[in-house]
């Protein structure tokens, strides 16, 4: 088996950016620990989960997606870079690699979006296996594992008591991966850690069938009082892909936008006469969680949620996808006795 | 290099109307023929597309010409927002982007041999628009033709010179009507809500199919008379309007449950309907 030092991460950092790969990982940045683009000197830490997903590596918060030279009331279309870099992105947690299957049907069930299968196949990603999790964490529900492979190309697994890294490529794009780390790897035997006990917290597709007979229910209002409408919880969702699409230009030039955007936000389904489908956090939340676990079920059969917390640790207002979903999995059981 | 989702095409204006305050109706010539052949070979009615001006950005409006009518495309809108108020700013021989066509269509090649009614209120009445020129274009495959169209003022009436004309008609029957106090001392329609002057103009549900088109208080009062009057929820269309960005299926703005208004959409029958959240749309 292929080994490392777990402290010895920001060589195998080194060696695959010395091959051509932008390397991303999880940095040491302030108090907390994001997934952000490795320089020499940056600090990798894989203890805690990464307060950011991976999805912007895929799916940037904005980018270009047409673009116009302007003069006077004339305008001609420009060409424009789309960046799809050689990238490796280490120390994935499962949560966020199996959410790549999401990303994938919702830009490719009818048409093909050309940045996102650019960016996909440029993309190698090293799973690590999560040896601790914290009270927000509920892959387990969403059919996820803290071993899981779905999504990854290669894998690190913590071995010898968290001193060393077990890494296994899981495709041509990890064995590709493993043949530029190069001496930074080396054949060795390791003893790998238990995986993370990770509790189930409800029933995953309990909760569909609730919410397909409740679509009226009082409980929305009562679980999204907490919201403050921010959008935190999406921006950090590894599935969460909706966007919006604006211009903004100079006097020369436009560029149309393609900008992340939440359903929980106000402004997100106002038609322009005024009227709006969803005019309170009570029908958005309730959209935020059918979308999640029935109507993508029902339309791609996944689940659009990995189980990662993030939406949890992150909420100002202390909800949680988790805790609604077993509020509501409490109030069918209530129903059902 | 191009995304080739959001690629658009440049259309020239080449007639513009004002039908009401603050509508218009833009008369738009492909600038490229490959665009122009690539548009109408996937062109049918009902369908839409996203309308642009660089620097401001795209709106979503349906197409209100029909296929049968291949050199231009028309669309009707309302000056609301920074979009529709730089497309309305464009001026004659000026160029706008246009992407699509997107979504799905009315069937009416199952229609042939039917009644048609078509009731429509308000700025509702362009999406319809390229129905009725659709099948008035193809007259003789089809039955009796009714149009009932209402909006709130005499002023408010959209394609006032089409009006006339499918009035004079002897093969259409056209009702026209506006909201209680809406009328002009020389008006000579009904005066009345759409849903009540439907109910007292409509043809025979017999062998007829309804398409509906109008704000969502017109809608939901229209389709129980529909019902009452003995059309099937598989006989009743009507067109659903959110508000879009991508066109695409992924933008997710437009979902009403897992269904995706511009993919799935934007006609669907009262069926359909019927099983969909409501407090949604």
């Amino acid at each position: 088996m292929k080994t490392l030092d777990a402290n010895k991460l920001s060589d195998l950092a080194a060696a695959l950016a010395a091959a051509g790969y932008r390397v991303v990982a999880p940095l040491k940045d302030g108090a907390e620990v994001r997934m952000k683009e490795w320089a020499p000197g940056a600090a990798i830490d894989i203890g805690p989960v990464p307060v950011n997903s991976i999805k912007e590596f895929l799916f940037p918060r904005t980018e270009v997606v047409a673009k116009f030279s302007l003069e006077g009331n004339d305008f001609k279309p420009e060409p424009f870079e789309t960046p799809a870099p050689k990238t490796a992105i280490l120390a994935v947690r499962p949560c966020d690699a199996s959410a790549m299957a999401a990303l994938d049907k919702v830009f490719n069930w009818e048409y093909k979006d050309d940045p996102w299968n650019a960016r996909r196949a440029a993309t190698t990603l090293v799973s690590l296996v999560c040896t601790a999790a914290d009270e927000d964490c509920f892959c387990t529900s969403v059919g996820g594992a803290p071993d899981a492979t779905a999504g990854a190309d290669a894998i690190l697994r913590p071995a010898d008591g968290g001193k060393k890294l077990i890494l296994e490529s899981l495709g041509a794009k990890g064995e590709a991966l493993v043949a530029a780390a190069g001496a930074v790897v080396a054949e060795g035997r390791a003893k790998a850690d238990s995986p993370a006990q990770v509790p189930v917290r409800f029933d995953a597709k309990a909760v569909a069938e609730w919410c397909a007979g409740n679509f009226e229910s009082p409980l929305w209002r009562e679980v999204s009082l907490g919201c403050l409408g921010c959008g935190a919880c999406a921006y950090c969702c590894p599935t969460c892909h909706c966007f919006d699409i604006q211009d903004e230009a100079t006097r020369t030039e436009s560029v149309r936008l393609r900008n992340w955007d939440t359903c929980g936000l106000g402004l997100f389904t106002l038609h322009a006469s005024g009227h709006n489908p969803r005019p309170d956090q009570a029908s958005r939340w309730r959209q935020r969680v059918m979308h999640k676990f029935s109507y993508f079920v029902e339309k791609f059969g996944i689940l659009a949620c990995t189980g990662c917390g993030r939406c949890g640790r992150i909420c100002p207002g202390g909800m949680a996808i988790a805790q609604v979903c077993k509020e509501i999995d409490e109030a069918r059981k209530a129903v059902a006795k | 290099m191009t995304v080739a989702t959001y690629q658009t095409a440049m259309m020239k204006i080449v007639t513009a109307r004002d039908e009401a305050p603050d509508v218009r109706t833009f008369r738009l010539q492909f600038a490229d023929e490959p665009d122009r052949a690539r548009f109408f070979e996937k062109y049918r009615v009902g369908m839409f597309g996203l309308y642009g001006v660089p620097g401001a950005g795209e709106s979503t409006f349906c197409v209100a010409s029909p296929p049968t009518r291949t050199e231009y495309i028309e669309c009707t809108f309302r000056k609301t927002g920074r979009v529709t108020a730089a497309l309305r700013d464009r001026e004659l021989g000026q160029a706008i982007t246009f992407r699509g066509p997107y979504g799905n269509s009315f069937p009416i090649e199952t229609w042939k041999g039917r009644n048609i009614l078509f009731i429509a209120g308000g700025i509702a009445l362009p999406p319809m628009r390229s129905v009725i020129w659709n099948v008035l274009d193809r007259r003789k495959e089809f039955g009796d033709v009714t149009i009932l169209y209402g909006a709130r003022t005499v002023a408010d009436l959209v394609y006032k010179d089409e009006l006339a004309e499918w009035g004079g008609r002897e093969d259409v029957r056209l009702v026209t009507t506006v909201d209680p106090g809406g009328e002009t001392a020389d008006w000579k329609g009904q005066i009345g809500f759409v849903p009540t002057v439907l109910e007292q103009t409509a043809p025979a549900s017999a062998n007829t199919l309804a398409v509906v088109c109008g704000p969502p208080i017109m809608i939901k009062f229209t389709l129980p008379v529909l019902t009452k009057l003995g059309f099937g929820p598989k006989d009743v269309y009507t067109t659903l309007e959110n508000r879009m960005k991508c066109g695409v299926g992924q933008c997710g703005r437009c979902n009403v449950g897992s269904v995706y208004v511009c993919r799935d959409g934007p006609v669907f029958t009262l069926d359909q309907i019927k099983h969909m959240p409501t407090t949604d749309m």
